[in-house]
């Protein structure tokens, strides 16, 4: 390509490279005179661990379930992996891997009959003993499905939904209702997916999940789209003032710093827009003085804290940038 | 893989699956020759006049209970197993993949016809050695091998439409034999018909199809007159079946 490169005047990426796995536009879908989603867009690119987050009834399930094909749609143009889900389900299915929010399993096959069988439904299916490998359910190969514990059940499902060698996956919900430990298992066998550049899209009310598995998070609420970006740059979370905060010990003088009234605990806070000064400036008192700092902590607003003012009250929905 | 070997395969596991459930292989087996031994020992000794054939009581018993299993097998198993999968959720994923929906449905289809087969087998071998029942042979095979698997299909696809009423899983059981029940009593096939039957049990026996599947077992298995107008009237139920089914059905929990 280098060779022949100086005989081309401008080599612009192949158009086809550029596509996104997932575009939508103006998406809206009603039940019953309610507005599920109210007009959103989204665009999801190649290889991307994409986390669509938000509560209960904020649209989530619906949009995913019209991307996947199973709910039609009122408005909206709808493009996955170059498909009309609506209209040319059947030419998409053989692409997708989809996890949905609760579904069961035949209880009676083991887990390898399981995956065989769902396998031999694909085109090009991965190796059973691959995806068993995948997910970490090598010990249970044999074992019957009803005596699966929920979060080998939910790996089950992941591989189920991987078997087929999809080129994007749907995972809706992926650990509600599990356990600390169950959800760590789930993680994993989700992060050792997206390691072999398959394009996710997860839903999920835990912003921890989303923090920790996706690439880019979009938060939605009341049906439309109120804040999107990199977990870590998410509600310009970034920019936002620190908190310094330490217990005051009684009889201790004020400190240079802007504090609010100590609270019960006798903590005092300050929201500076530089913590480096802040902190050379109080530390800087505090030595002088022999004061001690205790509990010192210097802290950004959670993503929990961004994600609880973004998706908190209807009005969030409506003006959000 | 092709859509026949698809759907092979798919029978092949859902076979599987239903034979490592024991209480409902156990039951939809258990409940016919049980029922048979305990109707015989009740009312063995008795003759039930069929036209001018007088036939044993315990022979008229072979064959309603050969179709009583025919239709256990079929409709309600049907029934439930797809109730139970569209609860779940089993039916919901399965939409998810590209099989083929057509493999799906002729796949447990297939399945609850072989279960069928095997039960009249048994039941009729049963009650050959047992009760002395007539096995069919002959151009006779032919025709009771021909009112089974019309009747079984039909059945099947009765269950499949009546899904469409099932709101949950729980409801299932209930609504199934509610519906299959009084068709079955007044058929004839749990007490025969004899002189006093009233008409209009006549009349409800002639318009649904359980009467005239268990006439053609009963020509197979008692030796008394086929008619083909038997099978028209049980295809006609079963096509009618399979419109609704087709239209109705649904791979999600009904909400």
């Amino acid at each position: 390509m280098a060779a022949i490169a100086g005989l081309e005047i401008a080599s612009p990426e192949p158009v086809e490279e550029a596509a996104p796995a997932i575009s939508v536009c103006g998406l809206r879908k009603a039940y019953g005179g309610v507005e599920a989603v109210r007009g959103i867009d989204l665009e999801i690119a190649v290889g991307e661990v994409f986390a669509l987050l938000g509560p209960n009834g904020a649209g989530k399930t619906t949009t995913v379930e019209i991307l996947e094909g199973y709910r039609s749609r009122d408005e909206g143009e709808v493009r996955v992996l170059g498909f009309d889900p609506a209209s040319e389900r059947s030419r998409l299915k053989p692409l997708l891997g989809i996890v949905l929010q609760s579904t069961g399993v035949e209880p009676y096959l083991t887990v390898a009959e399981t995956l065989r069988m769902y396998a031999s439904f694909y085109p090009r299916p991965r190796t059973v003993e691959e995806v068993i490998d995948l997910v970490g359910l090598q010990a249970k190969r044999d074992e019957r499905v009803v005596r699966l514990s929920g979060g080998q059940q939910r790996r089950l499902e992941l591989a189920i939904a991987f078997v087929g060698d999809p080129d994007l996956l749907f995972l809706d919900e992926p650990t509600t209702g599990f356990d600390p430990s169950a959800r760590r298992e789930t993680w994993d066998a989700i992060k050792n997916l997206a390691s072999l550049g398959k394009t996710i899209v997860l839903t999920t009310h835990f912003m921890d999940e989303a923090q920790y598995l996706a690439d880019r998070v979009v938060v939605m609420a009341a049906g439309g789209v109120v804040a999107e970006g990199a977990p870590s740059t998410l509600g310009f979370r970034e920019r936002a003032r620190a908190r310094v905060r330490y217990r005051l010990t009684p009889g201790s003088e004020a400190p240079p710093l802007e504090f609010g009234a100590p609270d019960a605990a006798g903590f005092v806070e300050a929201r500076v827009d530089d913590p480096v000064v802040a902190l050379h400036e109080l530390t800087e008192w505090a030595i002088k003085r022999g004061a001690p700092l205790e509990g010192l902590e210097v802290t950004r607003p959670s993503l929990e804290d961004v994600y609880l003012a973004l998706t908190n009250g209807p009005q969030a929905g409506s003006d959000a940038p | 893989m092709s859509a026949l070997a698809l759907t092979l395969d798919q029978v092949r596991y859902v076979n599987k699956a239903y034979w490592r459930n024991p209480a409902r292989a156990f039951f939809t087996f258990a409940f016919p020759l049980m029922f048979l031994f305990i109707f015989t020992s009740l009312l063995g000794s008795g003759t039930v006049h069929i036209g001018s054939l007088a036939v044993k009581q315990s022979t008229y018993y072979v064959a309603a209970m050969a179709s009583f299993g025919v239709i256990t097998a079929c409709f309600n198993n049907i029934a439930l197993a797809m109730t139970y999968g569209r609860d779940t959720g089993i039916l919901k994923r399965l939409n998810g993949t590209p099989l083929p929906a057509a493999c799906f449905l002729a796949s447990r289809v297939i399945h609850s016809l072989l279960v069928a087969v095997l039960l009249v087998v048994l039941t009729a071998a049963f009650g050959h050695i047992a009760y002395g029942a007539e096995l069919p042979r002959g151009v006779m095979l032919l025709r009771f091998l021909v009112m089974l698997v019309v009747g079984a299909g039909t059945f099947c696809a009765l269950g499949l439409a009546i899904t469409a009423v099932i709101p949950n899983a729980d409801a299932a059981a209930p609504i199934v034999n509610f519906a299959m029940m009084p068709v079955l009593f007044l058929s004839g096939i749990f007490i025969a018909f004899g002189n006093g039957t009233p008409g209009w049990v006549l009349w409800v026996a002639r318009v649904f199809p359980v009467r005239h599947f268990a006439l053609g077992m009963q020509a197979g298995l008692v030796g008394t007159p086929f008619h083909w107008t038997d099978v028209l009237v049980v295809a006609a139920w079963g096509l009618a079946g399979l419109v609704l089914a087709l239209r109705f059905f649904s791979w999600e929990p009904r909400r």
